[in-house]
């Protein structure tokens, strides 16, 4: 009995409009906090290790690291100003993942090495081309909400 | 590295991603039972991270490199507790969800810590 009436009182979430955390945001959260260490731990590893190797491919990890980050905090964060720099965040990432992707197709010889965006997300299971989709589905609806 | 125990961690996270998951598709949160299934597969983790570091100590040493794996032994052991941690506030089925991607995660952990260690 309790747990359908805690869900019904959160779910609808017209006390609170723009807790972008929670409900499907959750999931948002927990996703883009995953990527977030992947893409940094990836990018500062490879950078101590042998940046001369590949610096393209190296600094644009860093770039997803940051990217996945801030959108990670603005969606912790909740409120129409962080809604709408997710929102363009969330663009830029989509932008990042098709350029690199298409990138990689194209003239693979420019990175000497993997980065989390080559072949559009390929190695992680094509999540960095759907996350941002979503999270752009789910902070659209937020604001409706 | 242990691969029995390697095949054990993801076969749990698999099935705790199911189990999550069916709550999740009941409309239910996460309720005591899933915190002690989270359990479990942390502790098998713990005992992979243990075991990793052991085998380190001993000498042994990974095909694909120490950093990554040791950075993969860690992300191993925290990927189910953090979204347990997610979900305690999380009282809908979406915090099912998340811990059913959580699950899935460190079950892909498992995959790569298997590349990254070799034969």
């Amino acid at each position: 009995m309790t747990d359908t009436d805690t869900t019904q009182a959160t779910a609808g979430g017209e006390k609170r409009p723009f807790d972008l955390g929670t409900g499907p945001g959750r999931v948002l959260v927990w996703f883009y906090g995953v990527f977030t260490v992947a893409a940094a731990s990836r990018s500062i590893v490879q950078m101590i290790l042998d940046f001369g190797r590949a610096p393209l491919a190296y600094v644009l990890s860093a770039v997803a690291a940051l990217v996945y980050g801030f959108i990670t905090y603005s969606l912790v964060r909740g409120g129409e100003r962080a809604r709408r720099t997710a929102l363009v965040c969330c663009a830029a990432e989509l932008v990042g993942v098709l350029v690199v992707g298409t990138w990689t197709l194209v003239e693979p010889s420019a990175f000497a090495d993997a980065t989390v965006w080559s072949y559009c997300g390929r190695d992680y299971l094509f999540i960095p081309v759907i996350l941002p989709v979503t999270g752009m589905m789910w902070l659209r609806r937020a604001r409706t909400a | 590295m242990l691969d029995a125990l390697t095949i054990a961690v993801a076969a749990a996270a698999l099935a705790l991603a199911a189990w999550c998951g069916y709550a999740a598709y009941r409309d239910q949160p996460t309720k005591d039972w899933h915190f002690i299934g989270m359990a479990v597969v942390s502790l098998l983790a713990l005992a992979q991270l243990v075991v990793g570091i052991v085998q380190l100590a001993r000498g042994e040493r990974p095909e694909q490199g120490m950093t990554i794996f040791i950075a993969y032994l860690a992300g191993a052991f925290l990927a189910v507790p953090a979204a347990g941690f997610l979900s305690l506030s999380e009282r809908t089925r979406w915090g099912s969800v998340t811990v059913a991607a959580g699950a899935v995660v460190l079950a892909v952990l498992e995959v790569r810590l298997y590349d990254i260690w070799g034969s």
